[in-house]
């Protein structure tokens, strides 16, 4: 690499890849090419950058300029300007919105600042397909590390010490998972990686996978020696095509290099990774029902105890990892536990990739340390609330999380706090909500998906959830009667207690976060037959001020059901038999005439 | 051994036990839906999915399924407090939510685990009423399935695939739609279904019901014009007392009769005189394949479910097994010919009822080429052992009172061998009561086989036969057979003799018998029951039965003549396996 005097790195992730970037790849390839360019500067693809919301994204090295939202047209400009004359194509910086200011550097980026990139250090910095740029930076030095200077209780104790809580969502002691495992009688013992993400809007495992998939294999073999697996399993859903195909390049690489396969590096330690495709369901990311699922079974879980570490595929000791988790582990057995200790908070050590969506302005990938708090998150990191709106909740862990409201925007977040707070850490999701969010529409879309997802196996999952949502159903509809709410409490409790997996038992956790919370929003829709954010259709209504309407059919022309009828230059009149509450006279509106109440 | 704590008393469980098996053992109750433990024959459903189980331990986060949780040193367990309480409430409410509550017309009205749970949960109401998923039904001539009755316990899908390894029903879709299904949803005819019933057997609700024909049978004993006889078989006389109230392994024979004729029936016989015809048409053709160096080794023919199997799973084997036809079927066309002859009547004006402790009989009846005639069938109707005690009831007879009846004659006349039929192992036996003697020509003294008798598996013995050591296997379950098929195509075994019966502990444990709801030590005292009904035979032996000499002498020539093979052989197809 030393030839080179500059780099363009180019994101090739999916969300970046999705807006064009493979053909600014292009570009600049011929662009470079035509200007003679060549062996001056490398174009690198590489992960995820996080920052999805200013996307396509391209860094320019050594002077770590961070061009956001570039297009095909600004190739030649960036390479006239920046690359030949060494000038900064300012406007192409990313402009913070509170300081109004063009950002020429990257590492001043509120946006990066307050994060601590473990889990994420080579994505958006190395060609993920280059096994070469990983070894570069580290890479596999913790699996020879391990091979050579540590027993496999070394490595336990390393891991057990550092504290590294699983994270797939659980919060489950690595060390002790993998001690078990490693203490677990059988002839043969195995590793899974799960990267079956499925949480709606979560995309952390996907950019590790895509940005640095050599960190997932030798987190893998690493934990695999500490066990004494000769096998492992990178359990992968189909719908992440790139992530697959990456990782199938890394897996041929890594044993073209030694680091897999028979005698890793020379070693009595054998090791090899098969990658199974994961057919949709999202119930298959529980571990039980993810072991049925590579055994060529029906995906759905069974009772724990026995816990996969003592039986788990085909019967035998297995430890079941997620992507984030593994990919920390090189770093580390390299860094020690100390200082993994030092990041996050005592009962959370370490740091953890978020994926901040919704009502947000930096929607995006970002990894901050345990014990930051949601306001550090969301408003410094994250840019605060789109549009100015006012913050109303934000959802974290996925589908079964709960939402959590204005007032706990202080508290540190951990595993632990999350769960008191009736939500949960799960893999990372962040869902922000303003003040035109419905809480009580928001709880069904919840459970919608999850009613969706459920195998069906347990009668509290199958049904239970199924009822919730009907109540739901009921209560957006103004069909619901008070005592419906203690319904969905009560049910929604015993769920908690019975169900058989994690998915079910906390499946009811939007509803009950929210009528904790927001039980005033449930109230007004059940007895004022009333949505206060304006959002359930059947209980919004549409009206056409007489006094302010000057009949200038924009509204009837626009209602696709031809509801609004009048005659030019005199006030129109909704026909609310017809109207199906789309809203679209009320956008078009010029003169405030229509009101939605 | 481990001291827990269950309700406030302290007491002291084995190792290695469930909190169900726990609370079980110190006396407790917990009422259970899905949970199906038959240790007999290594059998067992435990997906913990109905949650009805469910205590409180404490300490835990959420409540505990008890089916599956191990017990451990210091568990607090409560099993009905209120949250407990409350939840196996809920969710019991849950299931019957999106259940037909059509009961008072369910088949399975009153032997209903679903129907009993709500009435022992007493509940009155159910404030989780709503949508109900739908599925359609599927109507076979020996299995009725409705899958809206279905509560996913799983159980018939474990008979089907662990044990039988048929492999047919199956989970299938998900979320609110998860139901147990067939093979791509095709009706069960479509299938591979062998139609042994276990799925039926292990049913706790309505999803799955034999086919009855109470109705169809009513109808001809009320018909004036036909003249309608009936056939037990040796399990059923062990078993319909139960339905009754009285113990496992009551022998009823004689009120069985007796009911029989006082429901109407002209002529009540006894399938145990086939049984023995059975022997000899077997005996003989075993004889002649030693001889002559015929196929071996010879696979019995008289369980419908496991020639189905065969024909499916393994269609190059299907010159194994002896040509000649089950019991059943030989009793119809002995009845139809013989009898019909012998009294002047017209086969066609004559109606033969099977009561059978099977449900795959009703499909065997109905197989095209098991008719001796293109005119009639051989056996019109056939009612399991169940159908039968509900006539009884709908009859109002008392079954306390029912007179010690006789069988009619000829075809009521059998022997010991022809008994135990009725458990697995017994058709082995049988022949080879016969078998020794025809072969050695030396009497028989010790004619109770020990070694092919228990409920292991598969269980293999030589017997020593005059000069000759004869290799008998006997198995139970398709799925012990499957095994036993494999060894022997691998040659890993040599066998003379095997017999073959699909259900657990053979035909005690069929699908037709009254619910052993998990119990397999009903199973046990059934079978108990036919091995004292042999010993207390006059002739244990079925060469010796003075009817079956008769019906050769007058009627059949002798075993294997060609009269005999017209009525009482068949043979078997070659079928697509799915």
């Amino acid at each position: 690499m030393g030839k080179y005097k500059q780099f363009i790195l180019i994101c090739g992730g999916t969300g970046c890849s999705s807006s064009g970037s493979g053909d600014i790849i292009d570009s600049f390839n011929k662009a470079l090419e035509e200007k003679g360019l060549k062996d001056e500067v490398q174009i690198v693809r590489t992960g995820c950058f996080g920052f999805c919301e200013q996307g396509p994204i391209v860094k320019v090295l050594p002077d770590d300029t961070f061009y956001v939202k570039v297009t095909e047209k600004d190739v030649e400009n960036i390479v006239n300007e920046h690359i030949i004359k060494g000038r900064r194509v300012q406007r192409l910086l990313y402009v913070e919105p509170s300081e109004k200011e063009k950002i020429e550097e990257y590492i001043k980026m509120p946006f990066y600042k307050k994060q601590i990139r473990v889990v994420l250090r080579n994505a958006g910095a190395i060609n993920p397909e280059n096994v070469e740029e990983y070894i570069a930076n580290d890479g596999y030095s913790a699996l020879a590390k391990a091979l050579t200077e540590m027993s496999q209780d070394d490595v336990l104790k390393s891991i057990s010490d550092s504290g590294l809580r699983g994270r797939g969502g659980g919060g489950f002691p690595t060390g002790m998972k993998w001690s078990f495992a490693k203490r677990a009688k059988g002839d043969k013992k195995y590793i899974i990686c799960n990267a079956d993400e499925g949480d709606p809007g979560a995309f952390m495992d996907r950019s590790v996978m895509e940005g640095d998939p050599h960190s997932v294999i030798e987190g893998m073999s690493i934990a695999a020696y500490a066990i004494g697996a000769q096998k492992g399993y990178v359990y992968i859903r189909a719908e992440y095509p790139l992530a697959v195909q990456r990782l199938r390049k890394a897996l041929n690489d890594a044993r073209e290099y030694g680091f897999l396969g028979e005698n890793v590096m020379g070693t009595n330690f054998s090791f090899d990774i098969e990658v199974r495709l994961g057919a949709g369901a999202f119930v298959c990311g529980e571990e039980t029902a993810l072991i049925h699922s590579i055994e060529g079974k029906r995906g759905e879980p069974t009772s724990k105890p026995p816990f996969p570490a003592n039986s788990g595929l085909w019967k035998k000791p297995t430890v079941i990892n997620n992507v984030e988790t593994l990919a920390q582990i090189p770093v580390i057995l390299l860094k020690g536990a100390d200082w993994f200790r030092k990041l996050g908070t005592e009962k959370s050590p370490g740091t953890k990739v978020f994926a901040l969506a919704g009502a947000i302005n930096n929607v995006g990938l970002v990894e901050v340390p345990m014990g930051i708090t949601l306001r550090e998150i969301l408003y410094e990191i994250g840019g605060g609330i789109r549009n100015n709106k006012q913050f109303k909740a934000v959802q974290t862990g996925g589908p079964s999380g709960g939402c959590i409201p204005a007032k706990y925007l202080d508290t540190p977040i951990d595993f632990d706090n999350l769960i008191a707070l009736g939500s949960m850490m799960g893999s990372g999701g962040m869902i922000v909500m303003d003040e035109d969010t419905c809480m009580v529409d928001v709880s069904k879309f919840y459970l919608e998906f999850t009613v969706d997802e459920s195998c069906g196996k347990c009668t509290p999952c199958r049904i239970g959830n199924y009822r919730l949502h009907e109540v739901l159903e009921r209560i957006t509809s103004g069909r619901a009667v008070i005592e419906d709410l203690d319904k969905l409490e009560q049910l929604g409790n015993v769920i908690k207690d019975t169900a058989l997996c994690g998915l079910g038992q906390t499946s009811p956790n939007p509803i009950l976060s929210t009528i904790n919370y927001f039980r005033d929003e449930y109230v007004a829709h059940i007895q004022d037959k009333k949505c206060p954010a304006g959002v359930c259709k059947n209980l919004i209504r549409y009206d056409i001020n007489p006094a302010k309407c000057v009949g200038c059919t924009a509204c009837a022309r626009v209602c696709p059901v031809q509801a609004i009828t009048g005659t030019v230059k005199k006030a129109h009149v909704i026909d609310q038999d017809k109207c199906i509450k789309c809203g679209a006279c009320y956008a078009t509106c010029r003169f405030g005439a229509i009101s939605k109440i | 051994m481990p001291n827990v704590i269950i309700n406030d008393i302290k007491v002291e469980v084995p190792e290695n036990v469930t909190v169900l098996e726990a609370i079980r053992l110190s006396g407790g109750y917990v009422p259970t839906l899905c949970h199906m433990k038959l240790d007999d024959i290594k059998i067992e459903n435990n997906p913990a999915s109905c949650r009805i189980c469910m205590v409180e331990v404490a300490g835990r986060r959420n409540l505990a399924p008890a089916c599956v949780t191990p017990i451990a040193e210091g568990m607090v367990i409560k099993t009905h407090s209120k949250k407990a309480v409350n939840a196996r409430r809920t969710v019991l409410q849950l299931l019957l939510s999106n259940h037909p509550q059509d009961c008072l017309k369910c088949a399975k009205n009153g032997q209903c685990e679903l129907q009993d749970l709500a009435s022992e949960l007493f509940i009155t109401t159910n404030p989780y009423m709503g949508n109900k998923s739908t599925h359609k039904k599927d109507v076979s001539a020996a299995i009725i399935r409705d899958p809206s009755k279905c509560i996913m316990c799983r159980k018939c899908e474990t008979m089907c695939n662990s044990f039988q390894t048929v492999g047919v029903l199956s989970a299938v879709d998900r979320a609110f739609d998860a139901v147990v299904k067939p093979t791509f949803d095709l009706p069960l005819e479509q299938t591979n279904c062998t139609f042994c019933g276990q799925c039926v057997a292990v049913c706790p609700t309505g999803a799955l019901v034999a086919h009855t024909y109470i109705d169809e049978v009513w109808q001809e004993i009320d018909n004036p014009k036909k003249h309608v006889v009936v056939q037990t078989a040796p399990a059923v006389r062990v078993a319909i007392a139960e339905e009754f109230g009285y113990e496992p392994g009551t022998i009823s024979t004689g009120k069985l009769v007796s009911a029989l004729r006082a429901l109407g029936f002209d002529k009540v016989f006894d399938t145990d005189f086939a049984a023995d015809l059975t022997i000899m048409e077997e005996a003989t053709e075993f004889l002649d394949r030693i001889k002559n160096g015929g196929y071996m080794p010879m696979l019995t023919s008289c369980c419908p479910g496991w020639v189905k199997f065969l024909e499916h799973q393994f269609p190059s084997l299907v010159e194994m097994p002896s040509s000649a036809k089950s019991p059943q079927q030989m009793f119809g066309a002995i009845a139809k010919s013989f009898y019909a002859e012998k009294n002047n009547i017209d086969p066609k004006d004559m109606t033969v009822v099977s009561i059978m402790p099977c449900i795959a009989k009703k499909y065997e009846a109905g197989r095209p080429e098991i008719n001796s005639s293109d005119e009639y069938k051989d056996v019109d109707y056939v009612l399991t052992t169940r159908e039968l005690a509900r006539m009884i009831k709908e009859a109002g007879l008392n079954f306390d009172t029912l007179p010690e009846g006789q069988y009619d004659s000829p075809l009521g006349e059998s022997t010991g061998a022809a008994v135990i039929f009725g458990r697995t192992g017994g058709v082995a036996e049988a022949a080879l009561r016969t078998a020794y003697e025809w072969i050695t020509g030396k009497n028989l003294e010790a004619v109770e086989f020990e070694a092919i008798r228990g409920y292991e598996g598969v269980r293999v013995a030589e017997v020593k036969v005059g000069e000759r050591t004869v290799r008998v296997a006997v198995s139970h379950g398709l799925g012990n057979t499957r095994k036993l098929l494999e060894d022997i195509q691998a040659g890993k075994l040599q066998l003379h003799l095997i017999e073959v019966m699909a259900c657990p502990g053979g035909c005690v444990g069929g699908g037709g018998q009254p619910f052993h709801h998990g119990n397999f030590d009903i199973i046990k005292k059934r079978t108990e029951a036919l091995n004292r009904a042999d010993r207390n035979m006059p002739i244990r032996k079925s060469h010796e039965n003075p009817a079956i000499k008769a019906l050769y002498e007058e009627y059949l020539g002798k075993p294997a003549s060609e009269k005999a093979h017209h009525l009482l052989h068949t043979h078997y197809l070659e079928r697509e396996w799915l």
